[in-house]
């Protein structure tokens, strides 16, 4: 079923770290390259941790001022809770061991999905000299380093959109 | 319900061309869908195409990744040999429902 203006193409902008923030970049990034859509993807400031090879997989979720954040079986994280040293890595292991249920890869390997498949990573150069970061510091995945007036001139074209996640 | 003709047999059909009974399916039948999306099949074709529908009988969801680790294919040739959107058009290719999966 062929809409008259298909997305051609998806400049995907990622500037938090956290486990949800980064999934939902690499998410809906895959699920265009497996569209055949052409895919950019851009990260920023805490972003940065998702393709900084010794963080990347092991990013963490927030458990202190996370309204949403449920105990299993579904009732209120109390925020008080989330102070007790530990229980950060925990949620955050147990969020990835249920991503994995679904099939859905640590960030690593997501990222080799999305390259093997065409999709293109970059890491913004203002973000990175602020946080010190050098580029062997970066993965392998990674194509470039870009300034913002390059990300727009890499998300030029007709059907082109940018997401900022 | 859809019909449409293969190599001379008539199969069910949804409407956007996916088989809705993969018992249907022959080889024969995979070559001229194949045709159908610009698509010339060779053995390493027919090896993913096998993987998918053995995947999908034994009631297993199919995501991108469950391809890397099929054993069979590595992502990167899988998205060279069915170019553009390769899960959806090997699953159609391979006479199995199109792949409800978001991975």
């Amino acid at each position: 079923m062929q809409k008259e203006n298909p997305v051609k193409k998806v400049n995907i902008i990622c500037a938090k770290g956290a486990i949800e923030d980064v999934y939902a970049t690499l998410v809906m990034g895959n699920g265009a390259v497996m569209e055949g859509i052409e895919t950019n993807l851009f990260f920023t400031f805490f972003g940065l941790d998702a393709i900084i090879k010794s963080r990347m997989d092991k990013l963490h979720t927030a458990v202190v001022g996370n309204p949403a954040l449920r105990l299993p079986g579904g009732l209120r994280m109390p925020t008080l809770l989330g102070i007790i040293p530990g229980m950060e890595s925990f949620t955050s292991w147990m969020m990835k061991s249920e991503m994995s249920k679904l099939d859905i890869p640590p960030v690593s390997e997501f990222l080799d999905l999305i390259t093997a498949g065409g999709g293109k990573v970059y890491a913004c150069k203002l973000a990175m000299d602020m946080f010190k970061i050098k580029k062997e510091d970066l993965s392998e995945h990674v194509s470039g380093v870009l300034t913002v007036g390059e990300f727009y001139e890499q998300a030029a074209g007709e059907g082109s959109h940018i997401i900022f996640t | 319900m859809a019909q449409k003709t293969y190599a001379g047999v008539t199969v069910d059909v949804n409407e956007e061309g996916y088989f809705t009974n993969p018992s249907q399916w022959t080889k024969e039948i995979a070559v001229e869908i194949a045709k159908e999306e610009g698509i010339e099949l060779t053995d390493k074709h027919f090896a993913v195409l096998e993987f998918l529908r053995k995947r999908h009988n034994s009631g297993e969801a199919l995501s991108i990744r469950s391809i890397n680790h099929s054993g069979v294919i590595d992502v990167k040739t899988f998205y060279q040999l069915f170019p553009g959107a390769p899960l959806k058009k090997a699953t159609k290719i391979a006479g199995i429902p199109k792949p409800a999966s978001c991975v």
